[in-house]
């Protein structure tokens, strides 16, 4: 039965290739943006640490400023 | 009309949305794959082979439809000179070339079995092909281009241009003698192919819609993040 469902009647070679293909380019697509976002955090992060009190007290007061921060791991 | 598109408010649902649309999407995707491998009937001439449908269709369904979106934000960029919208577009790429990409390449793979060649130049596939080449030009606009406000004019002449070849990739079958075959599912007439067939295909438009979204949420994030690193610096 499984090799049956692995042969597909001689088409098996063609079905899990597309459906394997499908499911890797999802995976890397997925992985990369996850990486993207991951790299740009961790800047913000380090962009955000190196700021003086002044413009510390100016970007905190701004809401998306805040948001990226509530969604970042470091505690700043 | 544009409050909706405020930055904050959309960085601020996208954050709570991203696990409950990845969790969606892997439900759904779950049942998808089970009906369209093992429960969904074989075709009576094409066999097993019929199988690549429920991964080729709706790759190629999505990625005219993201493109269709972009070309629209693109005029309205124009129009409205905001510049979210922008970021929405550019967000909204990288999953459209990728589905562009799945339904040439799984297209491919069905085609050896049912036409007896893996390409020709057939006037849906050169669509579809162009339509590739045309994504991969909007997204190395804004690599090429430090310009801000140059890459976002060349990559909305791209995308509003290359609007174009959506009616061609939809009429094509129509317009001239191919390969494929005429459409079989029509949203104002009854679908040519049966429930049992149907509703798997349309499980896979789901998962594959809730794909693209997931993927649409991380990279608008990851470009407002860095939209906002930039704003750091020049505090």
């Amino acid at each position: 039965m499984i090799s049956d469902l692995i042969s597909m009647n001689g088409y098996g070679a063609y079905v899990w290739s597309a459906f394997a293909f499908t499911l890797i380019s999802f995976s890397s697509l997925y992985f990369i943006i996850k990486l993207q976002l991951k790299k740009e955090q961790k800047r913000f992060e380090e962009n955000f640490s190196a700021l003086t009190e002044e413009k510390y007290n100016v970007a905190i007061s701004q809401e998306i400023y805040r948001e990226i921060l509530k969604n970042s791991s470091a505690k700043i | 009309m544009f409050e909706y598109f405020n930055p904050y408010r959309i960085f601020k649902i996208n954050s709570n949305l991203q696990k409950i649309v990845f969790f969606c999407f892997i439900i759904v995707l779950s049942i998808g794959l089970l009906e369209a491998l093992f429960l969904s009937p074989e075709d009576y001439l094409q066999k097993d082979s019929v199988r690549i449908m429920y991964v080729h269709v709706p790759s190629a369904w999505i990625s005219v439809g993201i493109f269709s979106l972009i070309a629209i934000l693109s005029l309205s960029v124009f129009l409205f000179k905001n510049k979210n919208l922008i970021l929405i577009s550019k967000s909204l790429a990288p999953s459209g070339m990728l589905f562009t990409l799945i339904a040439l390449v799984t297209g491919s793979i069905w085609g050896k079995p049912t036409w007896g060649t893996w390409w020709a130049w057939d006037a849906r596939i050169t669509s579809m092909l162009i339509l590739f080449i045309l994504y991969v030009l909007y997204i190395l606009t804004f690599r090429i281009f430090e310009d801000h406000d140059k890459s976002n004019k060349i990559s909305s002449i791209i995308a509003i241009i290359g609007a174009i070849n959506i009616p061609i990739i939809k009429f094509s079958v129509d317009w001239w003698n191919t390969l494929h075959q005429p459409a079989s599912i029509s949203l104002t007439e009854k679908s040519a192919i049966d429930s049992s067939m149907l509703i798997p295909l349309i499980i896979m438009t789901a998962a594959f819609a809730l794909f693209s979204f997931l993927i649409f949420l991380m990279k608008y994030n990851t470009e407002l993040i860095k939209v906002k690193n930039k704003g750091l610096k020049r505090l």
